[in-house]
């Protein structure tokens, strides 16, 4: 009787070892998911950023740089929009270990890139190229916030433990200074660009919600289901407002 | 009781084992108690910071729910240590509306409900969160050498405190007016020159803690990355605690009733920045919302005013000077009004709309010196009543600004009267700097006050910081004081005592002669005899 429990132990640990085994890896091809995030409407005026305080960060400038909080790309669709899968992924899912450090940099006054994800654990490298006294805050809730000082030209790291989109980051000595990121515990994500087009690839089967995301616009979601290579496309629209 | 006791001690006997980790067992249930009676009404039921009477605090209450601290001995978004939160509960915050438990809760209640606050937030639940507390030391020597202060200023400039803080640490730096909490709450930069209102204690090692954890929730960060980080030294860290703890005064200023005016033989001094003022005493008077009348105000901006005072026999001088943060109206800070105005309850009928104002002052006396059997009686506090009006000084910044006299007949009623007041102001670093002078004696003696030396002037102080939303009577008032214009000992005085003592020496001498003349006298003859 002992002896069968001991046994029945040991082949469970070898069925979960086999099942953890079968998990996705995310190195395998799968399936993508691509579209663009369209803009309808009045294109709002930014307003323009006064760096007069800051030389250093002025001089990185010909025109005066606007705020970020609407970018309407040369093509009419909307840049730095996050989308990412919010369901749908199997249980046994297993994301890949983390891969090189995602650089966040603090350039002209302003945080490049301007929206961005990373994985729970993955390394987020905050850069001061502008040598000049920077403060990063990041105020997450299911994350723990930080608030470091970065007086100089250097680089601090940082982690996020939780999955959260999105959090967000700001400098409170330049108080336009705002950034968010998304962090998941998979790399299903992606941020619009400066063709307002998005790619996620490296997805396994299955029936997934899709979310994009907008810091002024909010979200939107939609469900795509996906089957072994296949490649969808799921277009969002943002109006103004 | 007795039996009790007696059992516990059999207890303790009967079982010599170690005590429990924590020799103080924590109950929820009971500090739910404690909470519901004294905390829920600022922090609110669910721990969120919204209690009814929240919506007149700025800063407001700590949301429990997201377990962010500021006061921590931990790293920069870790969770508070227990003695963390219980040092906030036992100290309260100086300079917000959280005071002090431990002279009014027993320790058992404050155990118990700081463990009750720690069941708002899952974190504290989470066992991969550990706060550990940081690696403080101690403070280098030398604090107070200029080598100290030099290299704590430079550190003071290279990790830009000044743009929040300012240059001469009066919360008036160029992103000050930017300010905001987590929670999107407008915030003031800390005024450094006053650390009896810093949050977690004003000591050199509370700042230097400061520095190291940065305070949650706010825009203050932590610099303990750039010690990690070989950019700055510990001890470079101390000495900008140093620099930093040098920008107040050496203790909290004392509150005295009396302001008394020196006589001065010579000149008095008459523009703001006159060297004369610094030999003259400084007096501090701490000012609160005014909170009796609609519309009240809960959060003034103006914590106090320090008063000086001279006077020739003629002419009577005050120096008054208190921190702002802004030289109102200033449109750089219109956005700030406006997110003050619209966290902080009014009890207006309509809501203000946001304007530049001036900042402003008042000085108030009564319209006579009071005297004989009335001389306890003052005039209502709050600018005077419609029977018994107060005389005023009231000083305005801006184009349209100036200084006048009148009498006030409540805060509805202010009828300018002519006087020879004299008026000029300068604003300097984030202080205000008012001097206001009036011949002591006016032809019109029945809308003025009659200064007299020697007697005890009621006297009381009103602010307005125009860019934290201030008007009317949105405004910081002071309680009754007393102006009393010294004049300088006459000389008999001091001779008088001395003549006094001449003329017993000399009597007293001659009794003793006259006496021992006579004994002596009969002793001779005795002796002749």
């Amino acid at each position: 009787m002992r002896k069968v429990g001991v046994a029945g132990a040991f082949a469970v640990g070898l069925m979960a070892l086999a099942v953890a085994g079968s998990g996705w890896n995310g190195a395998q091809a799968g399936a993508t998911i691509t579209g663009t995030i369209k803009f309808t409407g009045a294109k709002p005026v930014m307003a323009k950023i006064d760096m007069s305080d800051e030389p250093v960060c002025k001089a990185k400038y010909q025109a005066p740089p606007t705020k970020e909080d609407v970018v309407v790309n040369g093509n009419g669709t909307l840049a730095n929009v996050f989308v990412y899968v919010k369901a749908g992924l199997p249980a046994t899912y297993k994301a890949p270990a983390a891969a090189a450090p995602v650089v966040l940099d603090q350039d002209g006054c302003r945080y490049h890139p301007h929206v961005f994800g990373l994985l729970v654990g993955q390394t987020l490298s905050i850069k001061n190229s502008d040598g000049i006294a920077h403060n990063i805050k990041a105020k997450g809730v299911k994350n723990r916030p930080f608030n470091i000082s970065q007086p100089n030209t250097m680089t601090t790291p940082r982690t996020f433990t939780a999955s959260e989109v999105m959090v967000p980051l700001e400098c409170n000595v330049h108080g336009w200074m705002k950034a968010s990121v998304g962090v998941l515990p998979h790399p299903f994500f992606a941020v619009s660009g400066t063709d307002g087009s998005f790619k996620i690839s490296g997805l396994p089967p299955g029936t997934y919600t899709i979310e994009a995301w907008h810091e002024r616009y909010g979200v939107q979601t939609a469900t795509v289901t996906v089957a072994g290579a296949q490649a969808k496309t799921q277009d969002f629209t943002f109006a103004a407002h | 009781m007795t039996r009790r006791i007696v059992l516990l001690g059999i207890g303790l006997l009967a079982f010599p084992f170690p005590l429990p980790a924590s020799p103080f067992p924590q109950d929820t249930v009971a500090g739910k108690v404690v909470y519901v009676k004294w905390c829920a009404g600022c922090h609110g039921d669910t721990g969120a910071g919204d209690g009814p009477a929240a919506h007149y605090m700025l800063p407001r209450p700590r949301d429990f729910t997201g377990a962010v601290f500021k006061i921590r001995s931990t790293a920069s978004g870790q969770l508070p240590t227990d003695a963390d939160v219980m040092r906030a509960i036992d100290l309260g915050l100086p300079g917000t509306a959280m005071p002090e438990w431990n002279t009014r809760l027993s320790d058992r209640e404050r155990r118990d409900v700081m463990a009750y606050i720690k069941t708002f937030s899952a974190f504290f639940a989470d066992t991969t969160q550990r706060p550990t507390p940081l690696q403080f030391g101690s403070a280098p020597g030398g604090a107070t050498s200029p080598e100290a202060l030099r290299i704590g200023r430079q550190f003071y400039d290279s990790l830009a405190c000044r743009k929040c803080h300012g240059d001469q640490g009066r919360g008036n730096g160029p992103s000050a007016p930017t300010l905001h909490d987590d929670a999107g709450f407008p915030i003031f930069a800390a005024d450094l020159s006053q650390n009896w209102r810093f949050r977690g204690g004003g000591s050199v090692e509370d700042i230097y803690h400061r520095l190291r954890t940065g305070v949650d929730g706010t825009p203050m960060p932590s610099f303990s990355d750039l010690i990690d980080q070989k950019f700055l030294t510990d001890e470079q860290l101390w000495r900008l605690a140093q620099y930093v703890h040098s920008l107040s005064p050496e203790q909290p200023p004392d509150v005295r009733d009396v302001i008394h005016a020196t006589q001065l033989a010579g000149p008095l001094p008459s523009s703001p920045n006159d060297s004369a003022w610094s030999r003259i005493d400084r007096y501090w008077l701490p000012l609160v919302g005014q909170v009796i009348h609609k519309p009240r105000w809960f959060t003034p901006a103006v914590s106090g005013v320090w008063v000086r005072a001279a006077h020739d026999d003629k002419t009577l001088v005050l120096q008054i000077s208190w921190d702002d943060r802004s030289q109102s109206p200033d449109s750089s800070w219109l956005e700030f009004t406006g997110r003050v105005l619209e966290t902080v309850a009014g009890d207006d009928s309509t809501p203000p709309t946001v304007a530049p104002w001036s900042d402003r002052l008042a000085v108030q006396f009564p319209l006579a010196i009071p005297e004989g059997a009335n001389a306890m009686e003052r005039p209502y506090f709050l600018m005077g009543s419609a029977t018994q009006p107060v005389y005023q000084w009231r000083w305005t910044n801006g184009a349209d600004g100036g200084a006048v006299a009148g009498l006030a007949r409540g805060l509805d009623r202010f009828d300018a009267v002519a006087a020879p007041l004299q008026a000029q102001a300068v604003y300097d670093q984030g202080q205000w700097h008012v001097v206001l002078s009036r011949s002591l004696a006016t032809a019109d003696t029945s809308n003025q006050l009659q200064f007299r030396t020697g007697r005890a002037i009621p006297v009381a102080f009103f602010a307005w910081d125009g860019s934290n939303g201030e008007s009317g009577s949105r405004m910081a008032v002071s309680t009754w004081y007393f102006l009393s214009l010294d004049t300088p000992t006459p000389p008999r005085v001091f001779i008088t005592p001395v003549l006094a003592m001449v003329v017993t020496l000399g009597l007293g001498w001659t009794v003793v002669r006259r006496a021992q003349r006579r004994a002596g006298t009969g002793s001779v003859r005795s002796f002749a005899r």
